[in-house]
């Protein structure tokens, strides 16, 4: 069986995510293409190429496709699917607005956010924001599935895959992009950033908020994230929101200050790799989940912290 | 305008879903069942669009058990006209919901579709997406702002990274992010209001649609337990055991 992989990529750099899901589909089978669909894109699908593992490349482009409109990337995927058993895509914004649509077409179930390939028809999946994993056998012949990037390591450089051209699908006229606007920022996004620094209610201001979050974050290299709470009160903008109804992250360290660790929260970090709080309340539910716990007022230790970390040559 | 809201029953989002023992799935039993919160904020954009007079009917569909009569009177709180029931107790797959929504509005002919990104339970985010690829739609997911004009709504989207702006023709759905508004809560002369509002019950099977599970649920399990590590008195102790443990 082969297997088709949909790149995730911003027209400019191709994302580790599609590493990732790569690794996702070499547990299904030994032939793994990659489809890289945007705008001026054959320079990702080169870096495609090299990921260890690919056996082909297939490029296809439009403007429709560089402005990701899901429409045109599933007129795309759909008639190429005759070739594979299974399409693969990285469990993002884009993914998840068109890979949906693929099984739709085919008239088959989508498998969404798999976090471990069990055999080639069963797939562990978490449910109920990560409170329960669900184990599913389908029954399709042909599989679309989506895949929780930060639950596979990415596969590494080193593949020499041939690169070919294949026709781009149309959006049918009924959607047109009018514009975007991406945040400029220097910091990772968030959802695939190595460290997350997430700030509380406990920070009783917008001012406090980027005064005492960002700063510790800019010296991390990491993305900002915030409970649900600080978004509610108004410290942070609802994009930060981590949790079970905003923005799900596993990052390597995720440090919760001034966050006491509703179960709402909890579901949106608890599979970070490494957990750190900073609370002055010994008691606070997010002690329960951290690997490092500092009871201290975020106040005092977040200087501390900020030193500490120039010692450390941060 | 004709506007369609599916609505769905789920797990209140405050309490924490627990496996059951024979791992058979969450246990449901006496637990808080709400109105699926991303449902709630289509409801609202509904009525939002409603007050401005854009929107003439505002009809909330649920494809579930009769329990979700209350979703659906929640919505009618809220300020929808009228209620749907599609009957089951079948535990539906996207695609099914979305094959039986089809149904619904090929007898109700809406203008616009407005529903949740996701259902806070299955946690799929699929069934607007394959809705739209059935019906032959436009589609305008994750919305956290919404226009109408004229036979078109202009759509911002959140996405990794920002905001990305899509105009679609009507019909079209759209699928409700959490920014796009902050629900309103029902008042009680309202709640008391939606007992009389038309609820029209009727069996999934009067539909014709293919029900078949594409998917089998071999079993539920707890995810791996997080226990609590050390407490350290400093930050400087702290930044040594994050080096230690190699995340900085």
């Amino acid at each position: 069986m082969a297997v088709l992989v949909i790149a995730d990529h911003d027209n400019s750099s191709l994302k580790d995510s599609t590493n990732k899901t790569v690794t996702a589909a070499l547990a299904l089978s030994k032939d793994v293409d990659v489809l890289v669909a945007g705008k001026g894109a054959k320079a990702l699908a080169d870096a495609a190429a090299k990921i260890t593992g690919v056996r082909k490349v297939l490029l296809a482009e439009s403007d429709e496709l560089g402005q990701g409109l899901a429409e045109a990337v599933e007129a795309t995927v759909t008639p190429l699917m005759g070739g594979y058993d299974a399409v693969l895509t990285p469990a993002t914004s884009q993914g998840k607005n068109f890979s949906p649509r693929i099984a739709a077409k085919l008239d088959v179930a989508q498998i969404s956010e798999i976090i471990e390939v069990v055999d080639a028809n069963t797939f562990v999946r978490p449910i109920y924001a990560g409170n329960a994993l669900e184990t599913v056998q389908s029954s399709d012949a042909k599989k679309v599935i989506t895949v929780r990037a930060t639950a596979f390591a990415p596969a590494p450089e080193g593949g020499s895959a041939s690169v070919e051209n294949v026709a781009a699908g149309s959006a049918g006229g009924k959607v047109k992009f009018v514009d975007q606007q991406l945040v400029k920022s220097a910091r990772p996004e968030l959802a695939g950033a190595k460290i997350v620094v997430s700030g509380g209610r406990a920070m009783g201001s917008a001012e406090e908020f980027h005064k005492v979050i960002e700063p510790l974050a800019d010296k991390l290299g990491a993305a900002v994230g915030a409970s649900r709470a600080a978004v509610d009160a108004g410290y942070a903008p609802n994009d930060y929101q981590v949790g079970q109804t905003g923005k799900v992250v596993a990052p390597e360290l995720y440090i919760a200050i001034g966050i006491s660790g509703a179960i709402q929260h909890l579901a949106g970090m608890k599979d970070s790799k490494v957990i750190v709080a900073i609370n002055k309340d010994a008691d606070a539910p997010i002690f329960q989940v951290a690997d490092y716990g500092l009871v201290a007022d975020y106040k005092t230790a977040v200087p501390e912290l900020m030193s500490a970390l120039t010692a450390a040559g941060k | 305008m004709k506007v369609l809201v599916p609505v769905k029953r789920v797990i209140d989002s405050n309490v924490k879903a627990r496996v059951k023992s024979d791992q058979s799935g969450v246990d449901l039993a006496n637990v808080k069942m709400s109105i699926n919160p991303f449902c709630e904020i289509a409801v609202e954009e509904a009525i939002r669009l409603k007050e401005k007079g854009i929107v003439t009917e505002i009809v909330a569909v649920s494809i579930g058990p009769a329990a979700a009569q209350e979703t659906i009177r929640t919505a009618l709180a809220m300020g929808a006209d009228r209620g749907i029931l599609v009957q089951t107790d079948q535990d539906l797959e996207p695609l099914e919901v979305a094959k039986s929504l089809k149904a619904v509005i090929a007898e109700e002919s809406p203008n616009l579709v407005i529903m949740g990104k996701q259902a806070i339970d299955g946690d799929n985010n699929a069934t607007g997406q394959m809705l739209a690829a059935l019906l032959d739609w436009p589609q305008a997911t994750f919305a956290s702002a919404l226009e109408l004009s004229g036979d078109t709504a202009k759509v911002t989207r959140e996405v990794d990274g920002g905001l990305q702006t899509v105009e679609v023709a009507l019909p079209a759905i759209i699928t409700a992010d959490l920014r796009l508004n902050e629900p309103r809560y029902a008042s009680l002369p309202n709640i008391m209001k939606a007992k009389k509002k038309p609820l029209d019950v009727k069996e999934l099977s009067t539909l014709g649609v293919d029900v078949t599970p594409h998917l089998k649920v071999l079993k539920v399990t707890e995810p791996p337990k997080r226990s609590a590590g050390v407490k350290v008195e400093t930050a400087g102790d702290l930044v040594t055991n994050l080096k230690t443990a190699g995340v900085l």
